[in-house]
């Protein structure tokens, strides 16, 4: 009621929220974090355009970290479950997400994801996005690094053209590499400057899945993960007894 | 077309918060984005007409304050301008982001009887 003369009209109360938008995702991706850390599970959100070749690059992941280390994957699509199937033809556990419309995970999907896969004994989680370029940068996931995959067949300025998601990438994948030797203007070089340019800590590993090169450094990376090695340390003196996911090299 | 997404989000807020104080209308709102937040602002406000039809905003003015990118040193070397690489020129870290990834609800005006 207005106080100041009575006439009984309603009063316009300002409001300082000051709230994130998406704090309610924000809460969900904290949880899952939560349950990662507590589980000692290392998490990676692998995002790039569609055909950036994520699932490819996961098949041979497998075939490489496969045999010593317990690998998993939530698979986000539009629709159908070809890419689920494909990654558990490669030997890792798989389930999809189907989003129906949404061009994007959220921490939710994700949670709910996780009542269907047996990820509390894996030693590597990885989401791959729905294949966008855009909206997936946007949300939280609960994941520990954010991967992005980027094809040679895509441009050297996808980074100048989508800076958000290389922003937030811990890691860029150059995949297809073994295509260079048909896409003689294409420069590494180049791609790696506008890295640059929209990442304050540029790191780019070229890799193909289809001839393997790459890879082995790939997979170094992920080793290399401080998280990968902690919680592997833990989970050896906790259960006091060797893990079955030491490293040999 | 997060946007949708990220305005539903928004609208659950504005609820709560309407709910909260016994609002009958929501009278204007005011938000905040990065131009780095990944947010395409003409979809948002779209996105914004289409969702307020039939709601408590549906009076509702939507005002956004778009927040520049901008980056600079960690250890106090000042701002790095735009269209450099994100590094420090003196010395040589990576750049922090010191505004433009935002997406805030900000304010609002509640019509209370």
């Amino acid at each position: 009621m207005c106080d100041s003369c009575g006439c009984g009209d309603s009063d316009i109360v300002p409001v300082a929220v000051h709230e994130r938008i998406l704090a309610n995702n924000e809460r969900a991706a904290r949880h899952n974090r939560e349950h990662f850390h507590d589980h000692h599970v290392s998490v990676i959100n692998l995002m790039g355009s569609p055909g950036a070749g994520k699932t490819a690059v996961l098949e041979a992941t497998a075939r490489v970290l496969g045999p010593s280390k317990k690998l998993g994957v939530l698979v986000g699509d539009l629709a159908t479950d070809n890419d689920a199937r494909r990654v558990r033809a490669a030997g890792i556990a798989a389930e999809a997400i189907t989003t129906g419309s949404a061009c994007h995970l959220d921490a939710d999907m994700v949670h709910k994801g996780l009542h269907r896969l047996a990820w509390r004994d894996l030693d590597v989680l990885f989401i791959e996005n729905v294949g966008n370029l855009v909206c997936p940068a946007v949300y939280d996931l609960g994941q520990d690094v954010n991967v992005v995959a980027l094809s040679v067949t895509e441009g050297e300025d996808k980074p100048l053209k989508y800076p958000t998601i290389f922003r937030k990438a811990d890691l860029v994948l150059l995949t297809k590499i073994d295509l260079l030797t048909v896409l003689p203007d294409i420069s590494i070089a180049r791609i790696q400057e506008n890295l640059s340019m929209v990442m304050p800590k540029p790191v780019m590993i070229p890799v193909s899945a289809t001839t393997g090169k790459g890879i082995d450094q790939w997979v170094q990376w992920l080793q290399d993960l401080k998280l990968v090695q902690h919680a592997h340390d833990t989970v050896t003196h906790a259960h006091g007894h060797h893990h079955h996911g030491h490293a040999h090299r | 077309m997060h946007e949708y997404s990220i305005v539903q989000a928004m609208f659950d807020q504005i609820e709560a918060q309407a709910h909260q104080r016994h609002a009958v209308a929501v009278k204007h709102v005011y938000v905040r984005i990065g131009r780095s937040a990944g947010v395409d602002v003409p979809l948002f406000k779209t996105a914004y007409d289409t969702f307020r039809v039939r709601t408590i905003c549906e009076d509702a003015p939507l005002d956004v304050d778009e927040v520049p990118e901008r980056w600079d040193c960690p250890e106090g070397h000042g701002d790095i301008p735009p269209g450099h690489r994100l590094t420090c020129d003196t010395c040589g870290r990576p750049a922090r982001m010191a505004s433009g990834d935002e997406i805030v609800l900000e304010r609002l005006e509640l019509e209370v009887p």
